[in-house]
């Protein structure tokens, strides 16, 4: 069988596999039928005087989260600007400047983990441990949290109450987030990821060089950021760095980890709803457009530079320019659209460099909305937010009101999706990318000519709105131009889908539950998959096909051309 | 619950979690991490009579005849600077990168073959270890040359460094360039 075949077959085979089954735990320990809280937990919220019995009305759970995400932002910002000053500093980092620090404490509270810095040279060993993990920790857990509040908004009936946000966290972080990062650092360190308090290695080369390679506590950084779709590197090189990626193995292990939580949710979604088939539905509905990508990214990649094949070069090694020997072209294809499909970010091969096609398809994996799987909690609840879209519009074909899982959907629902899912993506891509390409401060930064160079910013707000956080790293963006506007457009990606998921959790959870009918719009059959893959990329596809034309697809037609720039 | 109690449980939360995820537990994946994989733990050090000479896992430079060169690197101005991971970032239709790239290809190019595609071109990390076997093949007419060894000893040694996809399922196959040339090194000292 071909290798990228071979391969695509192991991981989707570990995800089928691993997803129910950590589906069941999530079930348990997330939505725990009542039971005495253990000792840890209580402990923690003596603490912090929190009372976990109250629930929360919706309003009240989203300004819990805000002021912890606000909380969080201060404390990071502060950490990154004033850690020249800071113990744990071995290589005597200097402080970041504000732009710099405002830019990464909102990245990383938010999940998305755009980095404007490289990891070796801009950030003390305990910003790295004490201030970047505990976001890396804090921003799945959020997104989890509030992923539950919009379930219960489905399951519950006639109350106000959509649970209780420091509970939900605390839950996220303890019972899942820990152990499952414990476990999975582990395995990378058994493959080869460094996880040691000393600083570097000093080497003297065969060839009789010095070579300075640093050293620290990734494993435990790394796991993290897989597991919690966050994707900020320990290195500029991020999970191409043969310390954070070091063999074959430890790829498939990182792939499996980015998809392991976003898919394990769905999996909880049928259990905590007691109708399987409904979260079965959803989770075919993310794989088919999924291995869509993977096919035409790899396919992209193998055809390889027609200008160097020209010159010479060997066709059959496909374009090797930014990837890693060990990955080849289908670890790094399968990679790149894995970690765009969920809003990881974590890249193991340079998205700058792939061919226009092939670097088109993680684009638009994060341009459809992040929902093909997606960030830990945030992938689900805004594909929830397509379903009860893709049921509307069915609805407005046969004139009936719409509902879904029970629950009627009505004039507000529908006016707050906008909010949640159609408005946020154009508004940080377009409007701010079309901001920054506006002005020349936006355009100084951009690396490569032509076309391409018009895929970097677009790429940069894609990227951010979506929280996703890679990049086309040839783009400048530590300036205070990008640092701000990326900073604004990272903003509406999060905050906005948070606020209306939210409300409308709300105001389903007030609704009463509507029986089963023979005119209920079936939404656990194929017919409905496939409304609901189709209403994702016409949003999409109406949204970007103009940009893309402008970028990726005229710089593929002109590499067909033969037209350099 | 009141603003002041709100801003009081945030930073008491902020404090509390950073103990736990920013300390507890790097800690103790690194008590067993330094116990159970030491050599991974601490970096994959390669060490040759005492002297620590690289990382198993970080590509270095070489660029006498005699050695097995590595892929080209982004790292740094000279390429395979640890502190500087990084690729290129430049693209397909870029002229000034295609020109970069041609050149080193006509450098390396033996009369009438293709040239192995990562053998002139950069790697993500700028510190990629290993070639495809066909770019380590590809160097071993000038490397034993150089060595005045057979040809067909050289690529007897470079196949006998030839990594396999991981159970036969992952990966490409590849070779490791700093085990090779040690090898090539405990060779010829023969």
């Amino acid at each position: 069988m071909r290798p990228d075949l071979t391969q695509l077959c192991v991981y989707v085979a570990g995800l089928m596999l691993l997803c129910p089954l950590l589906g069941i735990y999530l079930s348990r320990v997330l939505d725990p039928k009542a039971g005495p809280t253990p000792r840890l937990e209580r402990w923690l919220y003596r603490c912090c005087g929190i009372d976990e019995q109250r629930e929360q009305h919706w309003s009240e759970y989203l300004q819990s989260l805000l002021t912890l995400n606000v909380g969080g932002v201060l404390l990071l910002m502060s950490m990154l600007m004033l850690q020249g000053w800071l113990p744990l500093n071995p290589a005597n980092t200097p402080g970041m400047s504000w732009h710099l620090a405002l830019n990464t404490a909102v990245s990383f509270v938010t999940n998305t983990n755009w980095q404007s810095y490289a990891g070796e040279s801009s950030v003390s060993a305990l910003c790295q441990m004490l201030g970047l993990t505990l976001q890396n920790f804090l921003s799945p857990a959020t997104g989890i949290a509030v992923l539950l509040a919009m379930i219960r908004g489905f399951t519950r009936v006639n109350t106000d109450r959509i649970g209780n946000y420091w509970v939900d966290m605390t839950r996220s972080v303890i019972w899942v987030l820990l152990p499952i990062s414990c476990f999975t650092a582990l395995l990378l360190v058994w493959q080869g990821v460094p996880q040691t308090f000393d600083a570097r290695i000093v080497a003297t080369t065969l060839e009789g060089s010095q070579q300075t390679i640093p050293l620290g506590a990734i494993a435990s950084q790394e796991a993290i950021k897989m597991i919690g779709t966050n994707g900020g590197g320990y290195f500029n090189a991020n999970s191409a760095h043969p310390y954070e990626n070091p063999t074959p193995l430890s790829n498939m292990i990182e792939m499996l980890s980015i998809l392991l939580l976003p898919g394990a949710l769905v999996m909880m979604f049928g259990r905590m709803l007691d109708q399987p088939r409904q979260a079965r539905a959803l989770f075919v509905a993310m794989l088919i457009p999924l291995l869509l990508g993977v096919a035409i990214c790899t396919w992209a990649e193998q055809q390889g530079n027609p200008f160097l094949i020209a010159a010479g070069a060997d066709p059959a090694g496909g374009n090797m320019e930014g990837k890693e020997v060990r990955f080849g072209i289908s670890g790094s294809s399968l990679f790149a659209v894995i970690t765009t499909a969920a809003s990881c970010g974590a890249v193991n091969a340079m998205h700058d460099s792939f061919t226009a096609l092939g670097g088109l398809v993680p684009m638009v994996m994060i341009q459809l909305g992040e929902v093909i799987f997606g960030g830990v909690g945030s992938g689900l609840y805004v594909m929830l937010i397509f379903a009860v879209l893709t049921v509307f519009i069915a609805g407005l074909m046969v004139g009936r009101t719409p509902e879904y899982l029970g629950k009627k959907i009505e004039a507000r629902e529908i006016k707050l999706v906008v909010f949640a899912a159609l408005l946020p993506m154009p508004l940080g891509t377009l409007i701010v990318g079309a901001t920054a390409i506006a002005f020349e401060a936006g355009r100084v930064g951009i690396l490569n000519p032509g076309p391409h160079g018009l895929s970097e910013l677009l790429y940069a707000y894609t990227s951010a709105t979506g929280n996703n956080g890679s990049a086309f790293a040839g783009l400048s963006a530590n300036t205070p131009f990008h640092n701000v506007l990326l900073t604004i457009a990272i903003t509406i990606g999060r905050y906005l889908p948070i606020a209306a998921v939210l409300a409308i959790a709300g105001s389903l959870a007030n609704k009463k539950r509507l029986p089963v009918s023979a005119g209920t719009f079936p939404t656990d059959r194929g017919l409905f998959v496939a409304l609901l893959i189709g209403v994702i990329l016409i949003v999409g596809a109406l949204t970007y096909f103009p940009v893309l034309a402008l970028g990726p697809v005229a710089e593929q037609l002109s590499a067909t051309a033969g037209r350099q720039f | 619950m009141t603003m002041p109690g709100l801003i009081r449980s945030t930073t008491c939360y902020l404090g509390l979690m950073t103990v736990l995820t920013g300390l507890v537990y790097p800690l103790a994946v690194t008590a067993v991490a330094q116990s159970a994989f030491p050599r991974q733990a601490n970096g994959s050090p390669v060490v040759l009579d005492g002297a620590v000479i690289g990382s198993e896992l970080i590509g270095q430079s070489f660029t006498g005849p005699g050695y097995f060169h590595p892929r080209p690197s982004a790292a740094g101005a000279d390429g395979y600077d640890a502190m500087a991971s990084g690729g290129s970032n430049l693209g397909v239709t870029s002229q000034s990168a295609n020109q970069t790239i041609t050149t080193r290809l006509q450098a390396v190019r033996i009369p009438s073959t293709r040239v192995p595609i990562d053998l002139v071109t950069a790697s993500g990390s700028g510190l990629d270890p290993h070639l495809s076997p066909e770019a380590a093949l590809y160097q071993a007419g000038r490397v034993a040359a150089a060595r005045q060894l057979r040809r067909e000893r050289v690529e007897q040694l470079v196949r006998d460094h030839v990594e396999g996809p991981t159970a036969g399922l992952l990966g490409a196959p590849r070779v490791n360039v700093l085990r090779l040339n040690l090898a090539l090194d405990a060779q010829t000292a023969d």
